[in-house]
């Protein structure tokens, strides 16, 4: 295959700027992933105001590092503290913090960090291999097609996480609803706008994700404040006998296996290939008896999983411009802030950036190691901080975010309306995700829709017209069929929901 | 009667609570220690947990004085507490310790030991760690 657009890329992401775009985004990346509840998506929205007057290249790659950054630093909380710093290292928490408190923290620290760096690094390479070849297939992709790749999208991130598919549902509704607001490109009609001339734009995504992240989340932490004091586990300086490296560089690759395709599909995330990765090496581990009394396996194979997935990710963001968590679907809306039009089209018409910042990837990584396996005793002194105060700060950004999108005191209205709805959110148990995408994907696949309409005359079937629409509509019927199905085979009432198992 | 002294992981809250026990022995009192957090971060190491007060309940243990260890985690500065549990048992004396500040700390940050000395009932004895 030709390296040739690789190499630019490095050239482009090798730039001063953009290294030191880069560093920030690692940094406070790491920062964001010791602390728990704050995730990159929130950073990411928190960032997007701010760098609208940044080239959107540097903007990308700070994201990029935030992304891949968080991956790295939930592990830190994770294993000294037993409070994963991020839902996607949950299951690191488990033998990582038995370790910690068998005196091998440094050894935890020293895998989880070099996994995350060999599989992030198999990772991106494994996204320069496999983006070009989707992107060719892709442009031959005509709308109808679009259509339901997109709905797909939708249809799984709703239905397959969460703990209910009517709560997915739900917050896929507020979040198309949201995407409906303001005037219609085709007709010019105002819908949902309740004859509010400052709605008639649109609700910009900012507000939206900010408020919904951090707002909601700020409101949430200070509704449940729970006063306690936790003992972190004193640790040196991170590092590995000849025996560790001998026991982890297989659960490195396997985990690197099991996340990038996860992390690639819809709905497939870092949760549910790290913990399929802990299963893995607890049932392949010579050493079966250490498994729940702190076994290396199971931080190397888990920890990889979730930073293999973190660049799977990108493969459908940056091919179909279709996004599969919330960080890359903030990432995507930021891309549109900039004027560019994600898609198939992203590698020809902005080579630059896409090459630049999967460039930027392989950079970070080596960063980011660089930063997490001497400094992760410095790290965990973040968790010193009170939380009052960071939440204050947060609540600051959001508001002057906010306002700073189009400098109308409207938005922040709009943004204290929406904190409420993310807090209420949080209050019922509805997921985030399926409202955020919602509302990235939703004036997206309208589009679609009507575009596929518009070329067939308005004949409905052509949206069943093409063999590959037609596999995709066959997969959804068997989504959101599933627990019909396994009922009917079974005869057990039994859900076979994954948390509920 | 009662000494209230207030205790921290660290030099100055040794130095405090060996000159507390010095003096509950001195005036045949009762040591109440008081070691406490906001506990509105995550970690605060300021608040003793494991070693920690294995170290204090065997120091103290080894004192032969009548003693009870405090940890509140209610949300109150620790010089609220201190003062708040030396009003609660009318204590005769509050011990604390004191430690050197750099001038942007005391921009910053309030002082534990100025709040306890202002706000006290009874006379406040502050020592400091041995250099």
């Amino acid at each position: 295959m030709d390296l040739g657009p690789l190499m630019e890329g490095f050239a482009t992401a090798a730039t001063p700027m953009n290294l030191l775009y880069a560093t920030i985004g690692v940094i406070l990346g790491t920062a964001v992933g010791v602390l728990p509840g704050i995730g990159p998506a929130m950073t990411v929205a928190l960032l997007l105001p701010v760098t609208y007057s940044l080239e959107p290249t540097s903007a990308l790659i700070m994201f990029a590092g935030v992304y891949y950054g968080g991956m790295y630093g939930g592990s830190t909380t994770s294993i000294l503290l037993n409070t994963p710093g991020e839902s996607s290292s949950v299951v690191t928490a488990i033998e990582g913090n038995l370790m910690a408190k068998q005196g091998r923290a440094a050894q935890a620290l020293a895998t989880a960090a070099i996994g995350s760096f060999v599989a992030g690094t198999i990772g991106t390479a494994l996204l320069v291999a496999c983006a070009p070849i989707v992107t060719r297939f892709a442009v031959s992709m005509g709308a109808p097609d679009y259509f339901a790749v997109m709905l797909l999208a939708l249809l799984a991130v709703s239905a397959v996480l969460g703990s209910s598919r009517l709560r997915g549902f739900c917050s896929l509704g507020l979040g198309l609803a949201i995407g409906l607001i303001g005037i219609d490109k085709v007709s010019g009609q105002q819908r949902l706008t309740f004859g509010q001339p400052q709605l008639a734009d649109g609700i910009d995504i900012v507000v939206v994700a900010v408020a919904i992240f951090a707002l909601g989340e700020a409101l949430w932490v200070a509704a449940h404040l729970r006063r306690k004091a936790a003992q972190i586990i004193p640790v040196g300086q991170p590092w590995m006998g000849r025996k560790d490296w001998q026991r982890s560089w297989k659960p490195w690759l396997r985990g690197t296996a099991f996340g990038f395709p996860f992390g690639a599909l819809p709905a497939g995330g870092a949760e549910i290939p790290t913990f399929l990765s802990y299963i893995t090496e607890k049932r392949l581990s010579k050493h079966k008896h250490e498994f729940g009394k702190g076994a290396i396996e199971g931080v190397a194979g888990p920890e990889a999983a979730n930073n293999a997935s973190a660049a799977g990710t990108l493969v459908p963001m940056l091919s179909l411009g279709l996004p599969t968590n919330a960080t890359a679907a903030i990432m995507l809306a930021a891309l549109t802030g900039f004027g560019i039009q994600p898609g198939p089209l992203l590698f020809e018409k902005e080579p630059q950036l896409v090459w630049g910042l999967i460039a930027s990837l392989f950079i970070g990584n080596a960063l980011l190691l660089l930063l997490n396996l001497p400094l992760a005793p410095a790290w965990a002194k973040l968790l010193q901080i009170p939380r009052p105060y960071l939440y204050a700060g947060i609540l600051f950004f959001a508001s002057l975010g906010a306002y700073a999108v189009n400098l109308q005191s409207f938005d922040l209205v709009l943004l204290l309306v929406f904190g409420l709805v993310g807090f209420m959110m949080r209050r019922f148990g509805l997921p985030i995700l399926p409202l955020i995408i919602g509302v990235i994907i939703g004036p997206r696949i309208e589009r679609q829709l009507r575009t596929a309409l518009a070329v067939a005359g308005g004949d409905v079937s052509t949206l069943w017209s093409e063999p590959l629409a037609v596999a995709i509509y066959v997969v959804i019927a068997v989504l959101l069929l599933w627990p019909l199905i396994t009922r009917l085979v079974r005869r057990s009432g039994r859900r076979p929901s994954f948390k509920d198992a | 009667m009662v000494i209230v002294v207030g205790y921290a992981p660290g030099a100055p809250g040794e130095a405090a609570l060996s000159r507390a026990v010095h003096e509950a022995r001195l005036r045949d009192a009762r040591l109440v220690v008081v070691n406490s957090s906001r506990g509105d971060a995550l970690v605060d190491k300021r608040f003793a947990q494991g070693e920690d007060v294995e170290h204090v309940e065997r120091l103290l243990e080894q004192a032969e004085v009548p003693w009870t260890l405090r940890q509140p985690v209610r949300g109150r500065e620790a010089s609220e507490e201190i003062v708040r549990a030396a009003h609660e048992a009318r204590a005769e004396l509050v011990v604390i310790g004191l430690r050197h500040r750099s001038p942007v700390g005391k921009l910053i940050m309030g002082s534990t030991a100025q709040s306890v000395l202002l706000d006290a009932e009874c006379p406040v004895l502050a020592v400091k760690a041995e250099r």
